[in-house]
């Protein structure tokens, strides 16, 4: 109960601090968050929206949780989902069309395989030369993007202007949910994993040993378990999570690879994990909150003249007040020294 | 014969290659700056990204604002040191993962600069053009022979970048700041035992650096487009932090990494020119850093404590 | 001679724990004062009061006869205080000369003037013969050169105080020898100097006076004139307090555990030993001669260069720490939260760690199993704690400690590879940890038992074997040995022609 209440603190402050930004550009911060969450919620068109942006960082989020549950900061989500989004596009438009569930299988575990083979080249380099897992991801991140970039503009390129690869079979689709609703069965899926990932983490010894490599490598290694093994495995799952994200997007929304489809969904996902504080059910929430944001974002523009970057603000204040331990403990000293006045309904909490 | 061959289609793009790559090099060089300082005082700077377009967008702003293209400069720099002053306060004051902050530094740039855009513009793609910094022939020198077209007709955020380097270097290698800087990130609690202010060299150490990938987003909006466009740092910020360890976090050395990267820009564009694929030519910094940090290449040997939170109370064994 | 530092009634609490009870420290100038007590006892932290590191509870500091107040390391080296770290705070990759003139540089507008410098240093070098090379970097200079580092940075400091913090745990004899004599130089120039030690040979070879801490209250100061091991041992262990165990004899059985030959880079050299079925076997040993990784080999952490171990009568030399835990070798590492626990685990998560393989089918934990096994354990061996949910960080030493041994006591190991059980834990704790050690012996458990702790090894043990530099170099019956001569041997004195062979 505290831990949430604590939370619901940080994310106060998250939201008036982004708050601040707006108002000193000129806008209204209470109109604005009122059109965003109204616009959201008030219609079947946005809550079908916020299902929509929220199934991708589902994947991503869950695919960060996992690995900070092993004590690996795999940064590198949004290669991962790349990689995966251009495998399933591959699979899906390149083999022959195959009876319905059996071809979506193929074109998501194909995604899956590409994202976590990806996040494989961090955990080879982390564990034979002890390399920095945030740095090699980053760097894999880009020359992934690259690597899709390239294949989607000559290798696998569709005829026409636009760097995209061909149309999936229709057998590959993921279906769509009701008329003219934009989010698809990938939300189940999605769904699914927050499951199976919550399953693993909490009621398997897999679970067990990965979070005792997490705690604590060195007493993991006096419990006879596996470490670099551990390291290597987490990753790949990690980066299987996000490449069936990838997978998702591709199968479920836009039936073809095109270039530069994501805006990020992979960084996004860090801001997903820390706010779900590394628990599935934790991503699932905030993976709802995130797309909600954004939903409410892109109303927002259409609505107002605030443009849908705002909800980037959003996001790096809640990061950023999420992530600080000691962010709470000096406000409430500048309180008791009368200092900041708000810090009080902080401290209390 | 050197003249014979001054004229000849070869020469014509080799001095074509190196002027761009030194062109290209140049925010490339000023923003690793920011990582080199901020890493050096033992605090990972991954929001050289976000860094750089607060910095190309406050330039650009400063022109519009005053018509003076140098005010821009200094917007730039300020907006930068406030930006590096917010990862400063969550890394050292609320103790927040350094990376974690660098991801969120990244996002708010992104945001910040495309909110502005609308609010002060109402355009949600670009900035209206501003008197931008044009490149300087320097009297004299930038007559001499193919030396002078390559060096001395650069933009003047190039000799900046060249003053900056030398300064950097005499100041960590020279002076008893540069002494402390490189000790604290390697040992704080060693310099703390010495009653040195730890903290005030790390505050002071990441908002200079913010302030130097500040001046390197201002490179690319007023010394480039002299305009702002939208994320039009596009992954730059990523290839400097590249360069920072690529360059083993000496200024002379990230400066020669961001000639290299330079360089695969210019060739990039060459191929563009052609037709050609361009996309592997654009992993080249990332896999070189790849290949690095790997051990396949060379060693290098980041400052031991970046990343670590420091506590007088529990640092002491 | 006049008085050079008085601290008095000095507190300093730690949360719960006090680790200064009223503490009192008198040094007088131009003396070599000891600081003695055993691990824990309050030495370094009463030392890093004085430096500025901890800020005190309560009490008062008198410098030269005059109160002072000292908040930071800065204050202290203006009050003519320098204080060489156990660990050494050094900067590796600076040279030797920056190393020394950092933060207090000579310069002009900022710019270092390495010359000046170097003379200072080369001046401070020569006078005291303190061998250093000014341009070497830190990391490529052996570990003497370094202390001598320290202390010509403390000297260079203008330091009238110089505070060493087991100055001679890293050092060879020779280089320790050669340590007393740069401190007798430094005696001679006048200077104070304040060591912390928990050895009595040399407390009693280069100290005027020496102090006795225990439990972070003053034992008293004698000269080292009057003292005698004997005298210091008492004042620094307390016969009156150590709760004896009763030891009951038991059951011998079957060679279980054996070491042959085994060798570890420079930390093992040709360990043999052997350990049969009800015996608890103690090694002795100053920290740092190789328990650590004499623990690690036999439990599989690392693989010896050469040698085997064999566990009733198998190689097991390559098995993988996995595998000797399911065959029978039960680990309680010498800090438990480095190796032993997960603080931020629950209960029943660190009930189970290493022996989770036990509580699954297929692949899933079964946690009717775990609840039933955890909340044995907890009952079994008296862990205080709100129940197997509760987080492990909440725990008190003792009862965290108490944890650790339940789990692995539990499990029903063959053998008990056990460092340090009682460190960091409460008197209480300490009766009843040795007494369920004891009961595992009756049981029929062979056990290794590891600890620095002289009083605990000889009321454990039936057999005892001493660990100095890698080497064992001597073994005898609890019974049959005196405290003295057990520290004799871990000490390195004693000739090495006439050590018995420690052997089959």
């Amino acid at each position: 109960m505290r831990r949430v209440l604590n939370l619901a603190c940080r994310l106060v402050l998250a939201l008036f601090a982004a708050g601040l930004v707006l108002y000193f550009s000129g806008y209204s911060p209470l109109a604005a968050y009122k059109a965003m969450i109204w616009g959201a919620v008030s219609s079947w068109d946005g809550i079908a929206q916020t299902l929509v942006q929220a199934t991708p960082l589902i994947f991503t989020g869950l695919a960060v949780a996992l690995a900070n549950n092993c004590g690996v900061f795999n940064i590198g989500a949004e290669g991962q989902l790349y990689l995966g989004a251009m495998a399933a596009a591959v699979l899906a438009a390149y083999l022959p069309p195959l009876p319905h569930l059996l071809h979506v299988i193929i074109a998501l575990c194909g995604g899956a395989l590409f994202g976590g083979l990806w996040a494989l080249i961090a955990a080879w380099l982390k564990i034979k030369a002890d390399a920095n897992e945030v740095i090699i991801t980053i760097m894999l991140n880009s020359i992934g993007t690259l690597l899709c970039a390239y294949l989607a503009n000559y290798t696998f390129k569709a005829p026409g202007p636009v760097p995209q690869t061909p149309t999936i079979h229709s057998s590959a689709a993921l279906s769509r949910l009701g008329q003219g609703a934009q989010f698809s069965s990938a939300l189940f899926v999605g769904l699914f994993f927050v499951l199976v990932v919550w399953f693993l983490l909490y009621h398997t010894k897999l679970g067990y040993d990965l979070k005792v490599v997490g705690s604590n490598p060195r007493a993991a290694a006096a419990a006879g378990i596996n470490v670099p093994q551990m390291i290597g495995l987490t990753l790949l799952l990690s980066g299987a999570l996000a490449g069936l994200g990838g997978a998702g997007q591709i199968l479920g929304l836009h039936g073809r690879y095109i270039d530069g489809f994501s805006p990020g969904y992979g960084f996004d996902g860090v801001a997903v994990a820390i706010l779900g504080g590394n628990s599935p059910l934790g991503v699932l929430f905030s993976a709802l909150l995130f797309g909600l944001m954004r939903a409410g974002g892109m109303i927002l523009d259409r609505t107002t003249n605030v443009p849908v970057d705002f909800v980037i603000i959003i996001q790096a204040a809640i990061i950023l007040f999420v992530s600080a331990p000691e962010l709470l403990k000096t406000l409430k000293i500048n309180w008791k020294k009368g200092g900041v006045k708000h810090a009080r309904t902080v401290a209390d909490k | 014969m050197l003249e014979q061959w001054l004229t000849s289609d070869a020469a014509y793009i080799i001095i074509g290659l190196i002027s761009s790559m030194l062109r290209m090099a140049t925010p490339l060089g000023l923003a690793a700056f920011g990582a080199v300082y901020s890493e050096r005082a033992g605090v990972v700077n991954l929001g050289l990204e976000g860094l750089m377009l607060v910095g190309a967008f406050f330039g650009v702003l400063g022109s519009f604002l005053t018509g003076n293209p140098w005010t821009g400069v200094v917007f730039s720099l300020i907006a930068g040191g406030v930006m590096a002053l917010i990862l400063a306060i969550f890394t050292l004051k609320f103790k927040a993962n350094h990376v974690v902050s660098g991801v969120a530094l990244n996002l708010l740039g992104q945001g910040i600069t495309a909110v502005l855009l609308v609010a002060i513009w109402g355009n949600r793609g670009k900035s209206p053009d501003v008197a931008g910094i044009y490149p300087v022939y320097i009297p004299g020198l930038s007559d001499i022979p193919v030396i002078g077209e390559i060096f001395f007709r650069q933009s003047p955020f190039f000799y900046m970048m060249i003053a900056i380097m030398i300064i950097s270097w005499f100041v960590f290698y020279r002076t008893k700041w540069g002494l402390r800087l490189r000790a604290i990130g390697e040992n704080p609690a060693a310099v703390d035992s010495l009653g040195i202010q730890v903290f005030v060299y790390k505050y002071l150490a990441v908002v200079l650096g913010g302030m130097f990938a500040g001046l390197g987003g201002a490179c690319l909006s007023l010394g480039e487009l002299s305009m702002f466009s939208r994320n039009m740092v596009s992954g730059r910020g990523y290839i400097a932090v590249a360069a920072t360890i690529l360059g083993n976090w000496n200024p002379v050395g990230v400066v020669l990494a961001s000639l290299l990267f330079g360089l695969t820009s210019a060739i990039e564009m060459n191929l563009q020119l052609y037709g050609w694929p361009t996309q592997f030519v654009q992993m080249l910094p990332y896999i070189v850093t790849i290949l690095v940090l790997g051990g396949f290449v060379r060693k290098v040997s980041p400052p031991k404590a970046v990343g670590k939170h420091f506590d007088r109370s529990d640092t002491y064994v | 001679m006049s008085e050079a530092l008085r601290m008095s009634n000095i507190v300093k609490r730690f949360g719960s724990l006090t680790a200064l009870d009223n503490a009192e420290l008198i040094v007088n100038k131009g003396e070599i004062h000891s600081l003695l007590g055993e691990n824990g006892a309050g030495k370094t932290t009463l030392m890093k009061i004085l430096y500025g590191i901890h800020p005190k509870d309560e009490g008062e500091i008198c410098l030269n006869g005059t109160l002072c107040q000292i908040n930071s390391p800065k204050e202290a080296i203006n009050a003519g205080i320098s204080m060489v770290f156990q660990h050494f705070m050094l900067v590796d990759n600076l040279s030797v000369m920056e190393n020394i003139i950092l933060g207090k540089e000579e310069t002009k507008w900022g710019i270092l003037s390495y010359k000046k410098s170097r003379e200072k240093v080369m001046e401070l070098s020569h006078k005291l013969g303190l061998k250093v090379r000014p341009d070497m970097l830190v990391e490529d200079i052996p570990v003497g050169e370094k202390q001598r580092v320290e202390i010509i940075k403390a000297l260079y400091r203008g330091a009238e105080t110089i505070i060493l913090d087991e100055p001679t745990a890293v050092l060879t004899p020779p280089e320790v020898a050669e340590l007393f004599e740069m401190l007798k130089a430094l005696k001679n120039e006048g200077k104070t100097i304040i060591i912390i030690t928990h050895k009595l040979k040399e407390t009693l070879a280069i100290a005027d006076n020496v102090t006795v801490l225990r439990n972070g209250k003053n034992m008293g100061t004698i000269s080292t004139k009057k003292a005698t091991p004997e005298i210091l041992a008492q004042m620094m262990v307390g016969r009156s307090v150590i709760l004896q165990a009763v030891k009951e004899p038991t059951v011998k059985g079957p060679v279980v555990l054996e070491a042959k030959d085994l060798c570890l880079q420079d930390a093992l050299k040709n360990i043999n030993f052997t350990l049969k079925k009800g015996e608890i076997l103690g090694v002795a040993g100053v920290e740092g001669n190789g328990q650590t990784e004499l623990l690690e080999a036999l439990t599989g952490l690392v693989t010896p260069d050469m040698g085997s171990i064999y566990l009733k009568g198998e190689d097991i030399t390559k098995h993988s720490v996995k595998q000797r835990i399911r065959e029978g070798i039960g680990f309680i590492p010498e800090d438990r939260n480095d190796r032993g626990i997960v603080p931020s685990f629950c209960n029943w998560q660190n009930a189970i760690l290493g022996y989770q393989s036990n509580y699954q089918n297929r692949g899933v934990l079964d946690f009717k199993k775990i609840n039933a096994v955890s909340k044995e354990i907890l009952d079994t061996y008296q862990v205080k704690t709100e129940g197997i949910a509760a987080k492990t960080a909440s725990l008190s030493g003792g009862n965290a400690q108490k944890l650790l041994l339940g789990r692995v006591f539990y499990h029903d190991s063959d053998v008990l590879v056990i460092a340090h059980p009682t460190r960091g834990v409460d008197v209480g704790a300490i009766e009843y940890l040795h007494k369920e050690i004891l009961n595992m012996a009756k049981r029929g458990k062979a056990i290794l038992l590891v600890s620095a702790d002289l009083d605990e090894i000889r009321q454990l043990s039936d057999r005892i074997v001493v660990l100095y530099e890698g080497s064992l170099v001597y073994e005898t019956q609890a019974l049959s040995t005196t405290e003295k001569e057990l520290g004799m041997y871990m000490a390195g004195a004693f000739n090495k022609d006439e050590s018995k062979v420690v052997g089959l």
